[in-house]
């Protein structure tokens, strides 16, 4: 332990490693993130407290106050806010719970997609050859199948309710999740901290999950956002056509086909879950765009 | 210098089938390296000298066949063994620094965490212990405030001290046999001057056997105990370091050897040594010498099989040409 030993290089200073504030702050400095994220976040806080914000329950009729407008019209009155439906439930109470069951789609139809989506990916990007043949295939032949028709042929044979949509749009949606997983599974797979690992004796599994995942997460997390609207959007179509959510669960795609005999008269029936819908589409979006520059342009090398 | 042995290669080839037939990268190659002793590996690009390496390690593509009449470690036959005592001797008895520090580690992980990771893995120690561990390591290998370094990523390190983290890393577990990939060609000159020393210091300190991968004769003659001269994936020549610096046997050691300029003997602005023509392709079936097309002593019987020559001093080389003709030119 005494032998010569070049001397240790010395740096100025030691760069700080970055403190989680840091790293908050960094993520705060994307605009699109902080919107879109605050927003979100908004409608979960709301989704997880309806039943404490929601000032009535979203399943009670009053046949008396049927298609009372908004509080911004003249007829309208504080009592309901955003007015009641052509059952006369209060619309700001449906749109609330309705944000739990887009929200949940969400979510689930991501985790379960994703789960399976990254598994295939990261099998054929890391083994290739025929793992990855056999995946390519299942991926070509999901990718010629359009969602919306495969998914209204399996509810209409299965009948539809909430678990049936997520399960359906959950073993439909895998198909982005695998292209790109693969592809940064087989980019990872190349570099030569993989090897280092095989060659300090790490079993496959261990180099898959702890080498190659944590660097693929970012894209992970990116695709998952994007994924998660489409779904929500999906599962508002598939309820507009009937095949979805059934009533009387306050699904936004489904108050918006409720009320679609409606819309000549009663205009906002139809315009307040579109506006809705659109802005969580519009805030998922956002936050995962700004993900996406966040984690994608400067990745640490 | 008569340590135990600790590596013995006979006979190594790997095959990889290509569309135009089998590439033959690694051909009939035996070496064997001992406690203690470091070992380079020397060549141009593309001479096998890298697949070499990785087929030592078990980390061929997957294409790949490796074929060895004898491939024993420590006295275990490592073509026999299964894969989980592959993996449990690798990292943990056998260890390999590679050529890109730049991305040789994860960047998901700090420093401290990748250390620790597989000496927990292989010996079960406690993160106190394997801490402490990285600590002392870090510093044997120069790197200022260790303790400190250990919750820095890979990006927050200079190349030099990638792979200085690079080289603690692979002696975490206190392998008996080191492998280095062309473990400075990634740095600039000054480091890699740095880095090599600090191999060199640690291999004579802790007696590891070490096969050095290079194609920098500068660096062989300094750290080099023997050296194996590798030419489209054979070992044309291969003996003591001292010998083949002082007579190399072989048309291509002569020919590399009078590609580096020698300060003080070199005239400046004169020109240096070279190799005409380019290497063989070596998809398919090869015969006699592959260095015949480049070779100024090429004869007609350099087709056919080549005779192993040895000399006294222990130096081998493949060859038609007998000493004492060679000793003409």
């Amino acid at each position: 332990m005494s032998a010569q030993l070049p001397a240790a290089v010395v740096l100025p200073e030691l760069e700080a490693v970055p403190a989680a504030p840091a790293a908050w702050r960094q993520l705060l400095r994307n605009k699109a993130l902080a919107v879109g994220g605050g927003m979100l976040l908004l409608l979960i806080v709301l989704a997880i407290l309806a039943p404490v914000v929601a000032p009535y329950d979203p399943y009670v009729q009053d046949l008396a106050n049927r298609t009372v407008p908004p509080v911004w019209y003249e007829q309208g009155a504080w009592l309901h806010p955003l007015g009641t439906d052509q059952l006369g439930r209060d619309y700001l109470s449906r749109l609330i719970y309705g944000a739990r069951i887009s929200l949940l789609i969400g979510l689930s139809v991501a985790l379960i997609s994703g789960l399976i989506g990254t598994t295939m990916g990261m099998l054929a990007g890391y083994f290739g050859g025929r793992t990855d043949m056999a995946v390519s295939f299942l991926v070509t032949t999901r990718l010629s199948m359009p969602v919306i028709l495969v998914a209204l042929a399996t509810v209409a044979l299965v009948g539809g309710s909430l678990w049936v949509v997520i399960l359906v749009l959950g073993l439909l949606k895998w198909d982005r999740f695998a292209v790109v997983m693969r592809s940064a599974t087989q980019q990872v797979r190349a570099l030569e901290y993989v090897a280092a690992a095989q060659a300090a004796g790490a079993s496959t599994a261990r180099i898959v999950l702890t080498e190659v995942l944590p660097n693929v997460l970012p894209h992970l997390i990116v695709i998952a956002t994007l994924e998660a609207a489409s779904a929500i959007l999906l599962e508002a179509s598939l309820s507009f056509l009937g095949l979805g959510v059934q009533p009387p669960l306050p699904s936004w795609g489904l108050m918006i086909s409720e009320a679609k005999a409606y819309m000549f008269f009663s205009f906002w029936l139809i315009a307040i879950p579109g506006t809705a819908l659109a802005l969580l589409i519009f805030a998922i979006n956002l936050a995962g765009d700004g993900l996406h520059q966040v984690f994608m342009p400067h990745e640490r090398s | 210098m008569a340590g135990e042995t600790v590596l013995e290669v006979q006979g190594l080839h790997v095959d990889i089938p290509v569309a135009s037939g089998v590439l033959h990268p690694v051909r009939d190659v035996s070496f064997q390296v001992r406690r203690g002793e470091t070992l380079c590996l020397v060549g141009e690009s593309g001479c096998g000298k890298s697949m070499t390496s990785l087929a030592l390690m078990d980390l061929l593509p997957r294409a790949a066949v490796r074929r060895a009449t004898t491939l024993r470690f420590l006295g275990e036959d490592l073509a026999q063994a299964s894969r989980s005592r592959i993996n449990a001797l690798r990292g943990d008895r056998m260890a390999m620094i590679f050529q890109e520090p730049m991305t040789a580690l994860n960047p998901a992980y700090t420093i401290g965490e990748q250390l620790i990771e597989h000496y927990r893995h292989h010996r079960g120690a406690s993160p106190a212990d394997a801490r402490s561990r990285a600590v002392a390591l870090l510093e044997k290998v120069g790197i200022a405030s260790a303790a400190k370094r250990l919750g820095q990523y890979p990006h927050q390190l200079s190349g030099g001290l990638r792979q200085r983290v690079m080289i603690a890393m692979a002696l975490m577990c206190g392998p008996e046999l080191l492998i280095a990939d062309e473990p400075s060609t990634a740095l600039d000159v000054t480091i890699q001057a740095q880095i090599l020393r600090l191999l060199a210091d640690l291999q004579q300190e802790l007696g590891i056997a070490m096969v050095l991968i290079t194609h920098d004769l500068g660096v062989v003659a300094r750290i080099a105990d023997r050296v194996a001269v590798m030419y489209a994936g054979e070992v044309v020549e291969e003996g003591p370091a001292t010998e083949i610096f002082a007579t190399p046997q072989h048309p291509y050691t002569v020919g590399l050897l009078s590609c580096i300029p020698v300060p003080g003997h070199t005239p400046p602005g004169g020109k240096l040594g070279t190799i005409p023509g380019v290497v063989p392709s070596l998809v398919g079936d090869l015969q006699g010498c592959s260095f015949r097309d480049r070779c100024a002593h090429a004869q007609p019987g350099c087709s056919r099989t080549i005779p192993l020559r040895e000399s006294q001093a222990g130096q081998q080389w493949r060859c038609v040409l007998s000493p004492e003709a060679e000793a003409a030119w």
